[in-house]
């Protein structure tokens, strides 16, 4: 096994064209912090893109940011700040989750569309990709998509990249919209609410005119983690001027009753647990699932995966529009809980993803939810456009794909 | 003129058969036969370009849409899409040798789900309607077209639609959730739904903002989002355009993004103001409307704000709406602004470039040279938050060579937008209009990786084809697999 390490994306192009035409193939890494997630996979070679770094354009006024997709997001996150903005789609750190290590990228959480807490009322990674540029598996360097905020010219194929785990076209150089960082920042406890109470007040609250940045609700195991008194707590967080807060703080509270405030930090460093997960769910001798229900319907779909797996425990982030779930490795089974956890979300509606579990279930089971027939179909039809000879991270999300 | 493929004479020998075998798929007026009848369906909103359609279907039933383009598919037939025909590019422009299939019947709003903030309609709905549907229980759809009274959710999601309100709240493309969509081989598939983000590839994403090219859209959910409780406007006029859009890219810096940021030059100011007496100031060179948002403790806090650097940046005049209807006459002048100029020419073209909204200043003295050089006016409305630039180019096509003098005139501003590092198109789409300057912005590779993906849903090319990309689809030689077979030169590749 070789390790490429190009320097630019005309060495990436040749590098791709070389494993196409000697039909290797290649796993794409940058940061390497996200090796564990998805299915294992069996590449001939590296790329290691970890060259291909550095903010290229920061045009803060335009909101617009292109860098190369290895460039640390530490680094991304720094340069914002010192102009008063952000990634609004809140790239949670999954380090301690997939215990792999590795330093997150922005290339990496593009190409994974990883999201955090604000995802909810900000949108997703996806929202934000307004352009690459990048190399498909024929070796072909292209371009997609702009560096202004506004585009429709051509198909949105940074809505495709986003997600797609490398596996269509390695991105050598991405352009995402950033935006103001807010004024400040509080965060509304409110303790003691059962799952189905929980979800309904978050809609109630996300419905309102208030502007809920983010929504979270903990049982009471998880809320014991990140050090609360021992009782369910529901979490709704305002963004924006102060005035503002204050006004809207206090409409909510008359709406749905007091709590205790967390004040901007403490707020800051609830919601970055929230998006980081690891501190919140038991890990050892457990597998991880992230469920995406329809989010009213969240409740009831755990109820009836505690009722099979009793000692499982979970969270609501999205206002129950995603779910956590960590199960007993052992009263998982040899599917890690697949079969349970499918059966019970696919009449709601949603999908599901096995990210923490040994490479050898990762293997058997299929970590990304599985397609319809016609949906699959063209699944493998679009990577055929993109990657012919399936040289880039072969079977990373599928079989074939 | 952009010229559309040539008709296939062997399924123009067919219609007679054609017409019949879809008269077994959809009953009675549900195909239009007749020429007077499918002459309504001639142009959509581009109409310097019309086509007379081979024939025109009109289903009520998700089924008779898969039972169409599956026989449409099996005998190779075009098809063409068609919402309410608002396209301003010619998404919707039939083919000679094509059907056109109107989605008018699908005008059904299915659920408003409170509970999942989404609400699930069809496509015919139009766009206003599904805020009038949401509105008893606070929540409204945020993407707002002006032709949003007539445009439909099926026609948003094919162009990715846009509306003043986009820099805050997203296009189209970030406002859909989930579609139910038929290919071209009649297969439904069913792409997003209540929940959040896809469990594969996104092809939702690729999918909206399609021009109606990778298939055909049935069911639709979007998000609704509150009603934001409350909006103020401010009317800011300036001496020149550069104070204008230092002031615009201030208010971004100074971490505000406002519900809506629009943009009047002189001459559309002056339209405007004689057609609709909103109250705009005359001796100035730039307008500025900026809406904010939200409850009135910050509607309060970002007036302050933006009237602070409004007069830092050298407006000459400042007004803040006092009341609701003062904020209505304020948008009144802006909302007007196209049939506005309609009334001081007899025919306009509208461009829409995005660009980087520092080259402002220098994109609008090029637009003055370029009147002079076409010797056509042209007055500019422009989402100024965005960068998405509005020329309207005036033009009689009652005067031989004008129509081409101002298409001419477009195409140029559309070169420069690309130019100075923006794009052809910020929310109206590529169509008809803007195919063949797709080689401005994208090379071929770009534009062979594009077709790939259009290739993976049409291998046929049979869906709405002559839009979007300036060379018809070649799938079968794109799709060619070449062997290399180490003729290349690699022997030292590991070296870097």
């Amino acid at each position: 096994m070789t390790q490429f390490q190009p320097k630019d994306a005309g060495e990436a192009a040749e590098t791709i064209l070389w494993a196409g035409s000697e039909r290797k193939s290649l796993e794409i890494r940058a940061g390497g912090s996200k090796g564990g997630l998805g299915r294992p996979m069996r590449a001939d070679h590296v790329l290691d893109v970890s060259r291909l770094a550095g903010v290229v354009d920061y045009e803060p006024a335009e909101l617009v940011l292109t860098a190369r997709p290895g460039t640390p997001l530490k680094d991304i996150a720094a340069l914002l700040a010192e102009r008063g903005q952000m990634l609004s789609f809140e790239p949670p750190d999954w380090r301690d989750l997939l215990q792999g290590g590795g330093e997150p990228t922005l290339g990496g959480t593009l190409a994974c569309n990883l999201s955090g807490p604000r995802r909810l009322r900000a949108g997703a990674a996806r929202d934000f990709f307004l352009g690459f540029a990048g190399v498909n598996g024929r070796g072909e360097i292209f371009k997609a998509g702009g560096k202004v905020v506004k585009n429709v010219t051509g198909y949105d194929l940074c809505k495709l990249m986003a997600g797609s785990f490398g596996t269509l076209a390695l991105l050598t150089e991405v352009t995402i919209k950033v935006m103001p960082r807010p004024e400040t920042a509080c965060t509304l406890l409110l303790p003691g609410l059962a799952d189905e109470a929980a979800v309904a007040l978050m809609a109630g609250a996300l419905n309102s005119p208030h502007e809920v940045s983010a929504a979270a609700h903990l049982p009471a195991i998880p809320a014991r983690r990140l050090g609360f008194a021992d009782s369910a707590l529901t979490a709704l967080r305002l963004e924006g001027p102060a005035p503002s807060i204050a006004f809207r703080a206090a409409a909510l509270q008359l709406l749905f009753g007091s709590g205790p405030r967390l004040d901007a930090p403490a707020s800051e460093a609830f919601w970055r647990k929230i998006g980081e997960v690891a501190t919140l769910l038991s890990l050892t001798g457990r597998v991880v699932w992230r469920l995406c229900p329809t989010p009213a319907a969240a409740p009831a779909l755990v109820a009836a995966i505690l009722e099979r797996s009793p000692s499982a425990e979970h969270f609501y982030d999205w206002a129950g529009g995603l779910v956590w779930l960590s199960l007993d490795a052992a009263e998982a089974g040899p599917d890690a809980g697949a079969a349970l956890v499918r059966t019970a979300l696919k009449p709601l509606g949603g999908h599901a993803t096995l990210v923490v579990a040994s490479e050898e279930i990762r293997e058997k089971v299929e970590p990304f939810e599985p397609e319809a027939p016609a949906l699959s179909a063209l699944t493998r039809k679009v990577k055929q456009g993109f990657d012919p000879y399936g040289a880039l991270n072969p079977g990373r999300m599928r079989e074939g794909a | 003129m952009i010229v559309m493929p040539p008709p296939d004479a062997a399924v123009l020998a067919r219609r007679g058969e054609i017409v019949a075998a879809l008269r077994g798929i959809v009953p009675g007026e549900g195909v239009v036969d007749a020429e007077i009848g499918r002459r309504a369906f001639e142009c959509d909103a581009l109409t310097a370009y019309r086509q007379l359609p081979m024939v025109v279907v009109l289903p009520e039933t998700k089924a008779q849409v898969v039972e169409v383009l599956r026989y449409c598919s099996a005998n190779r037939i075009k098809v063409v899409p068609r919402g309410a025909g608002t396209s301003l590019s010619g998404g919707a422009l039939p083919l000679a040798d094509a059907v056109l299939l109107g989605m008018s019947k699908f005008n059904r709003i299915v659920a408003i789900d409170a509970a999942n903030r989404c609400a699930v309609v069809q496509p015919g709905v139009t766009n206003l309607a599904v805020t009038q549907a949401a509105q008893p229980l606070g929540l409204y759809y945020a993407p707002d077209p002006s032709s949003q009274i007539a445009c439909t959710i099926g026609g948003n999601v094919a162009e990715n639609s846009g509306g003043v309100h986009c820099l805050k709240y997203g296009l189209t493309t970030n406002n859909v959730i989930g579609v139910e969509l038929v290919t071209m081989e009649g297969e439904i598939v069913q792409l997003g739904g209540k929940h959040f983000d896809a469990a594969g590839y996104d092809l939702l994403g690729v999918v909206v903002g399609s021009e109606g090219m990778l298939g055909v859209v049935t069911e639709v959910v979007v998000r609704l989002l509150p009603t934001p409780p409350g909006a103020r406007a401010l009317l800011v006029g300036f001496p020149g355009i550069e104070g204008a859009a230092d002031c615009v890219a201030a208010i971004i810096a100074a971490g505000i993004i406002p519900g809506g940021m629009e943009m009047m030059d002189r001459l559309a100011i002056q339209a405007a103001e004689d057609f609709v007496h909103a109250g705009y100031p005359l001796d100035v060179d730039a307008l500025l409307i900026v809406e904010l948002d939200g409850c009135e403790a910050e509607v309060d806090h970002l007036v302050a704000a933006v009237e602070g650097i409004a007069r830092t940046n050298g407006a000459t005049t400042c007004r803040v709406s006092r009341t609701e209807a003062e904020r209505l006459l304020f948008w009144a002048g802006r909302k007007a602004a196209f049939p506005a100029v309609g009334r001081i020419s007899p025919d306009y073209l509208c461009m829409d470039g995005t660009i980087p909204r520092k080259r402002i200043g220098e994109v609008l003295l090029r637009m003055k040279e370029m009147e002079k050089k076409f010797g056509l006016r042209c007055a500019n409305v422009f989402h100024a938050g965005d960068g998405n630039l509005h020329p309207l180019i005036l033009y009689d096509a009652n005067q031989p060579g004008e129509l081409d003098r101002a298409e001419g005139f477009g195409q140029d501003i559309l070169r420069l937008c690309v130019e100075v590092g923006g794009v052809l198109t910020g929310e109206h789409g590529v169509g008809v209009e803007k195919r063949d300057l797709m080689g401005a912005m994208f090379n071929e590779s770009d534009l062979n990786q594009q077709q790939r993906l259009k290739c993976a849903f049409d291998e046929d090319s049979l869906l709405n084809p002559g839009k979007v990309f300036p060379q018809l689809c070649r799938c079968a030689e794109l799709g060619r697999v070449h062997v290399h077979g180490g003729k290349l030169r690699f022997p030292d590749l590991p070296r870097f």
